[in-house]
């Protein structure tokens, strides 16, 4: 229910994360490198230009020409420049407050992004020797390195952070992908006018929008009409009952998917509106699906409403005659 | 080849965060109608759409599609789209009038950063296999680039404060600014790091806003408006995304772009400078004397709608040239980490 | 006011699979620019800009990828841009492309579209649904597949000519070395006993889902000029045509099956190009096909036939390699679906068709060639014209 008119005003948001773990094929020079990291060597590949480039890169910056001459560099080197990460965040190298620097690896001529464990701003400098500080199990991956240290700093007894996913491979067979998982969060809100719509559907209601300029009736509503980009503000209440106008029927299984196939997806054209909307039909066979089906909205227990159009668990054949194929062809 | 103009330019308020929905409609239903009065041009005249937009601000793949919405697409029209700031898709645009294929063209940009973690979500630009594993989020890597200039002595805190102090002056005069106010350098290096170097001053805000753009071929122009910014020239370059292999206290893509144009006369420049220090180097590269005024309205210090930036950064040197205030003037934009991409664009009047 | 000429001075693509793990991302690129490069004979010095097209970020995990790639694609130093338009960008990313040469800014431009999806699922990444919304799509399959049912009944097309397009598509896949799926012996038979996915549409009349790049180098007069016809090889493809159109995804009253924005696309493109019997005077063309239904459908669509009559001619064998107007003699994108590169790949066989350099799949004495590519909920379209000699002034 709507408590007052402030929260009725204020469009719906929800959270909205996204993620995968990524699983990222290396190649021959990356994957050298990080078969490296795994034995906890470091290698870097000579440019065009004579410089050595750690990490390696594959293709030259001056000339694109492809590379290929390893040079092994050091694991301790000098700090190039830094800038200090006090409130670590998700994914990051370390979770108490570090330094993001530079490093110039002994042997090397480009300088290597990582973090260095300073412990506080003070105890890291520009021209400061840091040391490579190992993961305590390698899988051929850039977290291998899991920090830096200074360079006479004593050794760790601190466990080194959990290592990033690994892809299977065979017994002996060089790593030639890396796991990248991307997680990200974000806060989505729908527009003004799909808040009235889904706080509609909260209470049982279908609430579609009219168009001012084309009159055309909206649902699910649009920040702006379409075909003329402006809102669509009024309201027009819709019955839970229309037709199929097209559909399919789904059989395929897929990741992400949240319904068990086979089921009916179709446009549902409601009465009094101007566009349909992808739904589900249940309760008769796929096989009895047809184009122009009265259909009417069978919704699920009342305590179970919040703000979607899931409220409505699927819509299921009236009993009807269909309706003739002339009056809807022009909304396929 | 036709010469091109600006002939309109529009942007929404510069928040921290609008109510608005990651698709923009919100923010580019209003803006388009300014730009359609100012020009006295309506949908159905413009003859080429092009926008810049990022999915991975939205947190949705084809984020730019119900963009669309906020045009009025049908009859269906001749439109395209960069997963860059709106100042490339602007230069998309450019090239379609320049050849002759449209006259017109309404060039837009969005964002809202709001809607995610800003910050950490742009470490996704980095090089997938080993860099960005590591999640060096942009503030971190701007506050690598601001330590190599002081530890050159090429600038100081001080100067950077300088920097965030006159803009946020300069905002006073801007009604679409996020921040603006007079503050004493001192009092600002007071304040703690954020990421020391840097501190909150330093770095541009969080920022949810748009931007659109209107140009006509310089002939069409003058019938339009009084005085269109005829788009001189319009140059962009790319640097290695290697931070470790090149100087990061140089732009080099900036400066071969301003070398393409020529920036000689130019009186106003709007640098796309998200970080104090990072004006400095746009300053430099691009050769401006203490002459140039620098962003007089405030740059994205004040407000920072990513994807819209660069784009408001043409169309307010284009403004300066629109209301008479200059003859010459230059407009920058920036994309990618530490300054990696840059394109230049330099507008006169034709009087 | 004239826009300069530009020709297709050579291309390159990748070995299309489901997963290539033997390369990195740059590596995937370098494949297919390598080999447009050395088809076109030009070294890096030569090249003055780059145009990259890729669909969704998020199908990588890599946000402006090409900012990363920027020495892999050896940009540095020049000017990149990095074109997103669904499923189309590979033809928008061409048609940007084009245009720098068009407007005289450029005398070479380098143009590549990849994608490795394989590095999540592209089904996932097509799939990803905001807060509110209810989870009854099913990917791209099933978002289309509705609207095929809407063809077949508004045309009164019999159920085999999906299984026809399938069957061709994927027989002269075997012709392509490049294509993913190469299926010498597949048949409209077996197509038509394959699993049912989205009724209407069965499993071999899906693309797969495919890593893959595509790269263009374009240049101008000069440069078309100076395209060997050595061995028997045409010259340069020259752009004769080029449109691209756009509308709301859903709308009112909106034509799903044969789109206005489709239409209008192709009526612009004949017009530039000065032709007014498409059937008759296109040769051979690549037209965007992920479901092999949408054959008929881009055929009305697109003007080769009337409404409602496109899938007569498919049924009467004239889309074949060895028909009146052969569509997909690449295999198309039901052989070969990188996401981001598939539009590009059918603007580059296009070229290939006119310069003769499509090897077994060579479509006899083609000179105007046709690329089409679509994207979002069918309502992004690109297409160009491309032919053996320069367009009429």
């Amino acid at each position: 229910m709507i408590a007052s008119a402030a929260e009725a005003e204020t469009p719906l948001s929800a959270p909205l994360n996204v993620g995968f773990d990524y699983t990222r094929s290396v190649g021959p020079i990356l994957g050298r490198f990080v078969n490296g990291l795994r034995e906890r060597r470091i290698e870097g590949i000579r440019g065009s230009d004579g410089r050595v480039h750690v990490p390696p890169v594959e293709y030259d910056p001056v000339t694109a020409a492809p590379l290929c001459e390893f040079v092994s560099v050091g694991t301790e080197g000098t700090v190039v420049s830094w800038s200090w990460m006090a409130e670590p965040l998700e994914g990051q190298p370390l979770q108490r407050a570090f330094a993001w620097a530079l490093i110039l690896l002994d042997g090397a001529d480009t300088a290597l992004l990582h973090a260095v464990d300073a412990g506080t701003p003070e105890k890291i400098h520009t021209g400061q020797r840091v040391r490579v500080r190992w993961a305590d199990e390698p899988v051929g991956h850039i977290r291998d390195i899991a920090y830096f240290v200074a360079a006479d700093a004593p050794e760790d007894s601190e466990p080194s952070p959990v290592p990033p996913p690994v892809a299977k491979r065979e017994d002996r067979a060089p790593v030639s992908m890396v796991i990248t998982p991307v997680h990200l969060s974000y806060q989505h809100s729908v527009s003004a006018e799909e808040s009235r719509y889904l706080r509609g559907l909260a209470e049982g209601k279908l609430i579609g929008q009219r168009c001012p300029a084309c009159e055309k009736v909206y649902i699910p509503p649009r920040g702006a009409c379409p075909t003329d980009g402006v809102p669509t503000s009024e309201e027009v209440e819709l019955p839970d009952t229309g037709i199929v106008t097209t559909f399919c029927i789904v059989n395929v299984p897929f990741l992400g998917q949240r319904i068990k196939p086979p089921y009916v997806a179709a446009y549902i054209l409601l009465d009094g509106a101007d566009i349909a909307f992808l739904h589900l039909v249940l309760g008769c066979d796929a096989a009895d699906v047809r184009m122009g089906l009265r259909v009417r909205a069978a919704w699920k227990p009342r305590d179970e409403w919040w703000t979607t159009l899931e409220n409505i668990d699927h819509f299921e054949p009236t009993g009807e005659p269909d309706v003739p194929y002339e009056s809807f062809a022009n909304h396929l | 080849m036709a010469d091109v103009a600006i002939v309109g330019f529009a942007q929404a308020p510069n928040v921290r965060a609008t109510p608005g929905t990651t698709n923009g409609v919100e923010m580019l239903v209003p803006i388009f109608a300014e730009v359609f009065e100012r020009t006295g041009l309506s949908k159905k005249d413009i003859g080429f759409w092009c926008s810049g937009s990022s999915d991975y601000l939205a947190g949705r793949a084809f984020s730019f599609i119900a963009a669309v919405d906020a045009i009025g697409a049908f009859p269906p029209i001749h439109e395209s789209h960069v997963e860059m700031d709106a100042a490339w898709a602007l230069y998309e645009a450019w090239l379609k009038i320049r050849m002759g294929e449209v006259d017109t063209a309404l060039v837009y940009g969005f964002g809202k950063s709001s809607a995610g973690h800003l910050r950490r979500v742009l470490a996704l630009q980095l090089d997938p296999y080993l860099v960005a594993p590591l999640w060096p989020d942009s503030v971190s890597i701007a506050g690598i680039q601001a330590r190599l200039g002081i530890d050159a002595g090429l600038w100081s805190e001080k100067d950077l404060a300088e920097v965030a102090a006159r803009s946020r002056a300069d905002a006073v005069r801007n009604p679409h600014a996020q921040l603006s106010g007079h503050v004493e350098v001192t009092d600002l290096l007071d304040a703690p790091f954020v990421a020391d170097p840097l501190r909150a001053h330093d770095i541009a805000p969080i920022t949810d806003g748009a931007a659109a753009i209107v140009l006509a071929s310089a002939e069409r122009a003058r019938d339009l408006v009084e005085r269109p910014a005829v788009i001189a020239g319009i140059e962009h370059r790319v640097d290695s995304p290697v931070l470790g292999a090149r100087d990061l206290t140089r732009s080099p893509s900036t400066e071969a772009a301003g070398r393409a144009i020529g920036v000689d006369g130019v009186e106003v420049a709007e640098l796309h400078a998200p970080f104090t220090h990072q004006e400095l180097i746009l300053r430099e590269a691009l050769g401006l004397d203490d002459q140039v005024r620098i962003n007089p309205s405030g740059g994205v210090l004040v407000g920072n709608p990513m994807f819209a930036a660069g784009l408001a950064r043409i169309g307010e040197a284009a403004t300066q040239i629109l209301t008479g205030q200059a003859r010459k003037t230059l407009a920058h934009a920036t994309s990618g980490p530490a300054l990696q991409q840059n394109l230049v664009c330099v507008m006169e009047t034709r009087d | 006011m004239a826009k300069q000429l530009a020709a297709v001075l050579g291309t390159g693509q990748t070995h299309h699979k489901a997963k290539r793990l033997d390369v990195s991302m740059p590596g995937l690129l370098r494949e297919a620019i390598d080999r447009a490069m050395l088809d076109a004979q030009v070294g890096w010095d030569e090249i003055d800009a780059v145009v990259l097209g890729k669909a969704p970020d998020l199908f990588e995990g890599v946000m402006m990828p090409e900012l990363f790639l920027a020495d892999s694609l050896g940009a540095t130093g020049k000017p990149l841009l990095r074109v997103h338009t669904a499923g189309s960008v590979g033809g928008s990313t061409a048609l940007v492309a084009a245009s720098l040469v068009q407007a005289g800014v450029h005398r070479r431009v380098l143009t590549v579209a990849f994608e490795k999806q394989s590095e999540s699922n592209a089904m996932w990444g097509l799939s990803i649904l905001p807060p509110f919304q209810m989870p009854v799509g099913a990917g791209a399959g099933g978002y289309f597949a509705p609207h095929v049912r809407s063809y077949i009944r508004r045309s009164g097309a019999p159920e085999h000519i999906g299984a026809i397009v399938a069957a061709k598509d994927r027989r002269n896949g075997a012709l392509n070395p490049y294509a993913h799926l190469r299926q010498a012996d597949i048949t409209v038979e077996s197509v038509q006993a394959s699993q049912m996915l989205w009724d209407p549409i069965r499993y071999d009349e899906t693309c797969p889902s495919s890593d893959g790049a595509c790269a263009m180098v374009i240049g101008d007069e000069a440069a078309g000029d100076a395209v060997s016809h050595e061995s028997g090889a045409g010259g340069a493809a020259w752009i004769h045509a080029t449109a691209m159109r756009t509308e709301p995804t859903t709308f009112a009253g909106r034509d799903q099956v044969n789109p206005q924005a489709g239409r209008d696309a192709a009526a612009a493109l004949w017009k530039q190009a000065g032709i007014t019997d498409p059937l008759s005077e296109v040769d051979t063309a690549e037209i965007y096909v992920p479901f092999s239904w949408f054959e008929p459908m881009w055929l009305e669509n697109l003007g080769f036939t009337a409404e409602g009559e496109g899938w007569k001619l498919t049924e009467a064998g004239e889309t074949a390699l060895d028909g009146r107007l052969p569509l997909n003699p690449s295999g198309g994108v039901l052989s070969s679906n990188p996401i981001g590169a598939s539009g590009m790949l059918r603007f580059s066989e296009a070229a290939k068709q006119v310069m003769r350099r499509a090897g077994d799949y060579q479509v006899d004495g083609a000179r105007i060639a046709l690329g089409h590519a679509y994207g979002g909920g069918s309502q992004y379209f690109s297409m160009w014209v491309v032919g053996s000699a320069k367009p009429a002034v």
